[in-house]
């Protein structure tokens, strides 16, 4: 259906050698597999800290709070940094190998550094740095290695992968609980080996296709501070934090469903795991459909989704069928949006400035849904839960419209033989929202 | 063999080690941790119930808290025992997280019920039908990086879940308190089944207050008394109180509202349990880092003295015959 298939679909398949289309390479899989064991290792931490920090160790809870803060806080900068360094090394894999290694070295830490509340932060910290590192040379290698056509799916296939990891974390280390009593070092053994396990795959199976460094311009961190001024990249970032700026956060949907829905205070832990389900599930198919239909497309639908799940705990519709609609809306949300968005930004985005480009928007996103969450908390303090969603639902769909009215566009006329046309677009934004965040 | 096939062989042969390696140390932890006697018991007046090393459900007699333990079998993170009824807040695995189960001896009594968040609290009602817990939950408050707390109450006779206490009317100097940002924390249960105390944050002031289960009201009757722990001739409560930036045991006369503070000089952040009319078990971090079990005089005399290492959530069994009074002061 796009002229561009065939030339598309020729540059990164003679990296690969033995690419068919519309196939997702086994360097994405590889990639996918590193996210699903470094996942179920940093969920599973993330799932025992409390535990630990309170039955392990005997601190009060008032420390948790500061982790939790550190947790979502600590990324932001080295996302940046990482996209940055894998661009002007030009060797992405490295520089997604330091942060894996890093959140591996940060397991290590944590029955090293015993009680001390200020060495758990560290590790966590550590943890934190090693994850912020490695998205966005991910995300460039997982686009180096992927036809154009088929990025939909294979950022698809990488967000299903990490998501399931992520699912499976809290129930591996629940189960470990269970079964080892508090022998809480084989957590943070089991952890480790699991991270280290991510690592490995990621030296092993995953090729790294090396650009000789003198057929690339040279990246400096001018190049980086004037990437915002390239069109496609200044429009589909600002986009993507507009949108963000109206996403209430995760914790505040669920207390929505539970509330609006009147379902059971019973049933709130059980929420999180719809979303990631539906999630992990949709993640492939939408972004299939995202190669055939254009990624901002979907991106676009995507929020969508999400205002009609705004609207529906707006309404208070009672009973659990409302109640799984909403869920299922954020799911699809989720599915629709965070692959989406990076594969339809890294085809255009320059190749010897990919990574950077989509750690800006990446940070941006989810520096925008940090402030979305505060301003909906603020909202629902001074007015209620109900209002807020309506308000936000509102906010929502004024910004699907605007994007819909004056999509991102193509980048004029650079390199007229090589880009891949306007065909596919993809996405790229990732959230820091909640547990069902991606990017292991 | 080329370089690339070299990289897969040793790639597999790692993640083999790897996978090895950590199975190999969960087997060894599970292995190591079979508990050398495990009996089923009921605990008698006079036991001291716990959690040794901090997972396990013991008991040793309260007068000789030295002996080799009667340990049961439930592994629990937090557990209270009273009237014969041990509530024990435990992992789950699928789906993740934590539930609070009822046990009478070593059998459960009622199907569990689901907690949202990591346990922090636990108690029975002297006549050990009523159960209350407190988890503590990060995410869903109105501030990124807070953290909120929640409080249930089950009846294992009726199985009626009295729900979470954020749904009951709260009346603060008389007036019903509108606020939505408030937690609840540390129940303590009178002899009547019915009349409880609690304590709720709220707009960074901490209020006592005494709930009735009937009227499912909660009003408030003091300040700064976190997890409120009643004596068992329901005149007095055991609960911390922040001074300075340490939580200090006190202890507080109901009917003449005179507040003690207790001999213990360390931070105590656990809710306390009476051992008799005159002194109350707590845990606190030991001297060498372990949480172990403490006892203090109730009267502000005297000083703290080691019950039990290594060992947390206490309660005492009382004699039914003590814990007959009302506790509305």
């Amino acid at each position: 259906m796009y002229l561009s298939t065939t030339r598309a679909a020729g540059r990164p398949a003679a990296a690969n050698g033995r690419l068919r289309s519309a196939r997702v390479p086994a360097t994405v899989v590889a990639l996918g597999m590193v996210s699903f064991f470094t996942d179920v290792s940093a969920e599973m931490v993330a799932a025992f800290l409390p535990m630990y920090l309170l039955y392990g160790l005997g601190t009060g809870f008032l420390h948790l709070g500061l982790l939790d803060g550190l947790y979502t806080g600590a990324g932001a900068l080295l996302r940046l940094a990482g996209g940055h360094l894998a661009d002007r090394s030009a060797r992405p894999k490295a520089v997604a190998m330091a942060g894996y290694g890093l959140s591996a070295a940060g397991k290590l830490l944590f029955p090293l550094v015993g009680g001390a509340v200020a060495g758990i932060g560290a590790a966590v910290a550590v943890d934190r740095a090693g994850k912020g590192l490695r998205a966005a040379p991910r995300d460039a290698l997982i686009t180096a290695a992927t036809p154009p056509h088929a990025l939909g799916a294979a950022f698809g296939v990488h967000r299903a992968l990490d998501t399931a990891g992520a699912l499976l974390g809290p129930v591996a280390v629940f189960a470990l609980v269970a079964a080892v009593g508090d022998a809480y070092d084989a957590v943070f053994v089991t952890s480790l080996c699991l991270a280290m396990i991510g690592v490995v795959i990621l030296a092993c199976f995953v090729r790294d296709r090396r650009v000789a460094p003198e057929a690339r311009p040279r990246v400096s961190l001018r190049d980086g501070r004037l990437l915002p001024a390239r069109r496609p990249l200044r429009r589909v970032a600002a986009y993507a934090t507009m949108l963000g700026l109206v996403t209430a956060g995760d914790a505040f949907l669920f207390v929505g469903v539970q509330r609006q829905t009147g379902l059971g205070a019973a049933t709130l832990p059980l929420l999180p795991l719809a979303t990631s389900l539906v999630f992990l599930v949709a993640a492939v198919p939408l972004g299939k459909l995202a190669d055939r239909v254009g990624g901002w497309r979907i991106f676009v639908a995507g929020h969508a989704l999400l205002a009609a799940a705004y609207a529906l705990l707006a309404a208070a519709w009672q009973g659990p069928v409302a109640a799984l609609g909403v869920l299922l809306l954020h799911g699809l949300f989720y599915a629709a949006t965070d692959g989406v968005l990076m594969a339809y930004l890294a085809p255009r985005v320059p190749e010897h400035l990919r990574a950077s480009g989509l750690a800006v928007t990446q940070t941006g996103q989810a520096l925008a849904r940090t402030g979305g969450t505060i301003g909906f908390g603020a909202l629902a303090a001074s007015w209620d839960l109900r209002g807020a969603f309506t308000a936000f639902a509102a906010l929502l769909v004024a910004g699907v419209l605007t994007a819909c009215a004056f999509p991102p566009g193509r980048e004029p006329g650079r390199e007229p033989g090589r880009e891949p046309g306007h065909g596919p677009g993809r996405d790229a934004g990732r959230g820091p929202d909640s547990g069902t965040e991606t990017a292991s | 063999m080329s370089a690339h096939r070299r990289r897969i062989v040793a790639g597999i042969c790692s993640i083999t080690a790897l996978a090895g390696a950590g199975g190999g140390y969960v087997a060894w932890a599970m292995a190591d941790r079979r508990p050398a006697t495990v009996t089923a018991v009921t605990a008698g007046p006079g036991a001291l119930v716990f959690l040794d090393h901090g997972r396990t459900l013991a008991q040793v007699p309260v007068t000789d808290p030295g002996a080799a333990p009667v340990r049961r079998a439930p592994a629990c993170l937090r557990s209270y025992t009273a009237g014969g009824t041990t509530v024990c807040l435990r992992t789950v695995a699928v789906p993740a997280g934590f539930e609070a189960a009822f046990l009478r001896g070593d059998k459960e009594i009622a199907e569990p019920v689901r907690v949202d968040g990591t346990p922090s609290r636990a108690r029975v009602s002297p006549s050990g039908r009523l159960a209350a817990w407190t988890v503590f939950r990060t995410g869903d408050s109105y501030a990124p990086g807070a953290f909120a707390t929640t409080t249930g109450v089950y009846d294992t006779r009726s199985g009626t879940l009295h729900g979470s206490l954020e749904d009951f009317t709260v009346v603060v100097d008389g007036k019903p308190y509108q606020r939505e940002d408030h937690n609840f924390w540390g129940v303590t249960f009178a002899a009547d089944d019915r009349t409880f105390y609690a304590t709720m944050g709220s707009a960074e002031r901490i209020w006592l207050l005494r709930g009735d289960l009937a009227s499912r009201t909660l009003t408030a009757v003091g300040r700064d008394a976190e997890c409120p722990s009643l004596s068992p001739d329901g005149t007095r409560l055991a609960y911390k109180k922040r001074v300075g930036t340490r939580w200090r045991l006190h202890v507080r006369d109901l009917r003449t509202g005179r507040e003690t503070r207790l001999a213990e000089q360390a931070e105590v952040d656990d809710q306390a349990a009476w051992v008799d009319d005159t002194t109350v078990a707590y845990a606190r971090p030991d001297d060498g880092g372990r949480v172990s079990l403490f006892a203090v005089p109730a009267d502000g005399t005297g000083a703290p003295r080691l019950l039990r290492r290594d060992a947390a959530s206490p309660a005492v069994v009382q004699r039914s015959d003590q814990s007959h009074s009302q506790a509305t002061p």
